[in-house]
């Protein structure tokens, strides 16, 4: 989402590297240039305005760091208004001592709500929690309905009854305790923040529930308005924080800074994506940097940690410190790999990638095409690929609807990707015994093992910050 | 293919190594809590990888036939129909206030200088038109000013300029929806990203539609939302429509095809087919589209309207998505919906300008009379609040 903000700003930047010194001309000419940005991702106005301010008043003023250069001074400024605007920490929350801890859920019509309800109730489970749904939309049609499916799908209970949203409120509290649920969640009609009707409506819900935790709903592609809705849905409800979504389109998603500079309160979740499981928890600090381009390790270790499997990562890495990488190996770290998501997602996350690659136009079907090749494999195939010959790759195309070209591909990538996890391999054995590793050793040979280097070192360094 | 390769080759090294930091750190910190190796719930859930296998032309399992509603559309029965017209300004003035109040300033200014620019730039900003279309308007203002094209020298006559400016953008579009001039039905596609009002707008043009006479069939081509289905079954109730759904997970072009059978064969005149809402950075789910899109321009049907369905308060990434799904399934107006909030909807101009692409209706409130024939002139009016 972010990723074309960072995009100018990387331009921006790049072009303030090769200048000796920055004169008030240059400078106003930067601040212009990030104004621009600024706005185009949809921040607000008067948002806009104030981190300019702000920076323009650092730049210029006596504040300046003699090891830097002017450009880095820059540089620095910006990540660090950005960061500060963005929040410092992220949102923990805190459990009711009585149960059950009640989450309530307003926005624009559109923005998710339903879906993010679904998703945050997920969530709760992971967290060990047990937690109930109430369907209060009772405005639009199907929406309990789409609540009901949602929740038969993670295995979560659904309350509604066709009354009005204050007594399915209650109701649904009441049936919460009743079932010995610890997390509420109620999701709302979608309202206009103009419509006083309706913002009474919800403001009644939130006087019956009591909630612990009012999350805004926000849609990502929001533009200037963004900052007026919010405003008055935190003044009719006094929100605990945002949940933004949509956040896996190309919107640069401005809101969020506006929102969270406006309502004060953090961004506490992303919906990254139409699948349940696309929902993470928002650290403001990590994205000021994604924003300036240095990648988000720390939400991809997260990420891996919650769905991937560590039995079968551990044997994968096993294999490959020995070298015996075979592609049922690599068949399990490929469903692995679907499970967390589309993988331009992931690229996005992963610190030096280069942008063509994070930009290439990634067809997740293709993954579909690869499993199917050495689905279409024999046990045997599948550990020694080199009893491969042109009749056994002829049966594989056959047998997995592709073409032998596309097996011989999948085949050569593979061979190269044997030889660079051999490079790996050694590495990765140090960092997982906590020893400082040697980022070089996996530097030699081809460019891929570069990456490999750069994201062990970043990850060990910003790991015990958790 | 070599590419995806590629990508899950570097995933797969940075994810192993990652996964070792995770893993020693698991192993430090909770000993305690080994991590099971259950299924978890995150799997994909079964109609998830929707477009994943492509069935052309498959029959569906005969568990699965389409739903016909026995709903008898029974036109013109239902009495309130010409309630008075909402006027866009009207609708709005509830939400005037900030824009207006930026716009007074410059009105109150004694005369143009820079600063009027300048309040008028940040006030088109605020209403989300852009900074370029904002940057050109205002630049082809200035220069009438400067060549003596236009001569006003008092602020008033000068916003006047700008609007007149803004209404003639819109100058040659045709507001109204097309029908088919020959036999088979009219099908009008609507196409967006998630959660703009595809549904919503469908069932209040269904209202409309059978209330003028005419025999109208819905297609639920949104196959992948949890209850799409209902939210329309709901709406061609309150119609009088015929509704078409598939089961869930089915592929929309097949529900789309089946609603043009059934019209043709019942003789209806209008389908209206809804789309799930899809992100345009979606490369399969676009490609989906692009199939739903040939398979309703088939006949007997006749593909008359690509309707993109845009939220108001949708930002700069508006233009994206028009500029997506124009070169995806060739839209053919715009529907702007929820522009009874806050939001200005300006982005619809910087659209317009980029992509020539016109507004054919506006929503401006929950009731189904609430969706109304776009108008230059009360758009723009009501911009400047």
């Amino acid at each position: 989402m972010f990723d074309t903000l960072t995009d100018r700003f990387d331009a921006i930047f790049t072009r303030l590297r090769g200048r000796g010194r920055l004169g008030d001309a240059e400078v106003a000419e930067v601040l212009r240039e990030i104004r621009v940005a600024l706005l185009e991702a949809d921040v607000n106005l008067a948002v806009v305005r104030d981190l300019i301010e702000a920076i323009r008043a650092r730049c210029t003023g006596a504040e300046l760091a003699k090891h830097l250069t002017p450009a880095q001074q820059v540089i620095k400024v910006v990540n660090e208004e950005l960061t500060a605007t963005l929040g410092g920490e992220a949102l923990k929350i805190s459990y009711a001592s009585k149960p059950p801890t009640v989450v309530l859920l307003a926005g624009l019509q559109g923005s998710g709500k339903t879906t993010a309800a679904a998703k945050l109730a997920r969530w709760f489970r992971q967290q060990g929690r047990h937690p109930y749904l109430i369907g209060a939309d009772l405005q639009r049609p199907a929406a309990v309905e789409q609540l009901r499916v949602l929740g038969a799908e993670i295995g979560v209970g659904v309350f509604s009854e066709p009354t009005d949203p204050v007594s399915v409120a209650r109701g649904g509290l009441a049936e919460a305790q009743r079932l010995g649920r610890d997390v509420v969640i109620v999701d709302t009609a979608g309202r206009l923040a103009i419509d006083r009707e309706l913002m009474d409506e919800v403001r009644r819900v939130s006087q019956a529930l009591r909630p612990n935790y009012t999350f805004f709903v926000v849609d990502a592609m929001t533009g200037q308005d963004a900052v007026q809705t919010a405003e008055a849905f935190h003044q009719a409800l006094q929100l605990d924080g945002i949940i933004l979504t949509k956040v896996d389109g190309d919107a640069r998603g401005g809101a969020a800074l506006s929102v969270k500079q406006v309502v004060g309160r953090p961004i506490a979740f992303l919906s990254t994506g139409e699948r349940i499981a696309d929902f993470e928890t928002f650290h403001p600090d990590r994205l000021a940097s994604r924003i300036l381009g240095m990648g988000d390790v720390l939400s991809l270790i997260e990420k891996a940690e919650r769905e991937y499997d560590e039995e079968v990562t551990g044997r994968a890495l096993e294999r490959l410190q020995t070298g015996t990488f075979t592609l049922d190996d690599f068949l399990d770290q490929l469903r692995q790999l679907k499970k967390m998501g589309p993988l331009t997602g992931l690229l996005s996350l992963m610190p030096g990638v280069p942008k063509e690659m994070r930009d290439a136009k990634v067809d997740d079907r293709d993954v579909g095409k690869i499993e199917a090749i050495i689905c279409s494999m024999t046990p045997l195939e599948r550990t020694d690929p080199t009893v491969l010959d042109g009749s056994r790759r002829l049966r594989i195309a056959h047998g997995s609807g592709t073409s032998t070209t596309e097996v011989n591909n999948l085949l050569r990538q593979f061979k190269e990707m044997r030889k660079m996890m051999r490079g790996i391999g050694p590495m990765a054995k140090l960092v997982g015994g906590g020893r400082p590793g040697n980022p070089s050793k996996s530097s030699k040979g081809s460019r891929k093992k570069v990456k490999g280097g750069r994201v062990t070192p970043s990850s060990r360094g910003l790991g015990p910050t958790r | 293919m070599t590419l995806v390769i590629v990508l899950i080759a570097v995933a797969v090294v940075l994810l192993v190594s990652g996964g070792v930091v995770v893993g020693a750190r698991s192993r430090r910190r909770a000993p305690a809590l080994p991590r099971t190796g259950a299924p978890r719930p995150g799997a994909p859930r079964p109609g998830a990888p929707r477009p994943g296998v492509p069935r052309p032309g498959a029959p569906r399992p005969p568990t699965s036939p389409p739903v016909m509603a026995a709903t008898e559309p029974e036109t013109s029965s239902t009495p309130e129909t010409q309630t008075a017209r909402p006027v866009l300004r009207d609708r709005l003035g509830r939400a005037r206030g900030l824009l207006a109040g930026y716009f007074d300033q410059v009105r109150g200014r004694g005369g143009i200088d820079e600063a009027t620019f300048e309040e008028l730039e940040e006030a088109l900003i605020l209403a989300d038109v852009g900074v370029s279309t904002t940057t050109r308007v205002l630049g082809d203002l200035r220069d009438k000013l400067r060549d003596g094209a236009l001569s006003v020298t008092d602020p008033p006559a000068l916003l006047q300029a700008l609007q007149d400016d803004l209404v003639s953008m819109f100058e040659g579009d045709v507001e109204s929806l097309a029908y088919a001039d020959g036999d088979g039905p009219t099908v009008w596609l609507f196409v967006g990203v998630n959660g703009v009002g595809k549904t919503t707008t469908i069932g209040k043009l269904a209202l409309r539609e059978t209330r003028a006479g005419r025999g109208v069939v819905l297609a639920a081509g949104d196959t992948f939302r949890a209850a799409a289905g209902e939210q329309l079954e709901t709406w061609a109730e309150r119609a009088g429509a015929r509704i078409v759904r598939g089961s869930d997970g089915a592929d929309p072009s097949s529900v789309i095809f089946d609603a043009v059978q059934h019209a043709a064969s019942r003789g209806a005149g209008l389908v209206l087919a809804d789309t799930a809402g899809r992100l345009h950075t979606k490369v399969n789910l676009m490609d989906e589209l692009r199939k739903v899109r040939r398979v309703a321009e088939r006949p007997p049907g006749q593909l008359t309207e690509v309707l993109l369905v845009l939220d108001a308060t949708t930002g700069q990434n508006g233009v994206v998505q028009a500029r997506q799904f124009t070169e995806a399934v060739g839209v053919t107006g715009i529907v702007l919906t929820k522009l009874d909030g806050t939001a200005k909807g300006g982005v619809v101009l910087a659209i317009r300008s980029e992509l020539g692409l016109p507004i054919k209706l506006v929503g401006v409130g929950e009731d189904p009379a609430d969706l109304v024939v776009f108008d230059p002139v009360e758009f723009v009016s009501a911009l400047f609040g």
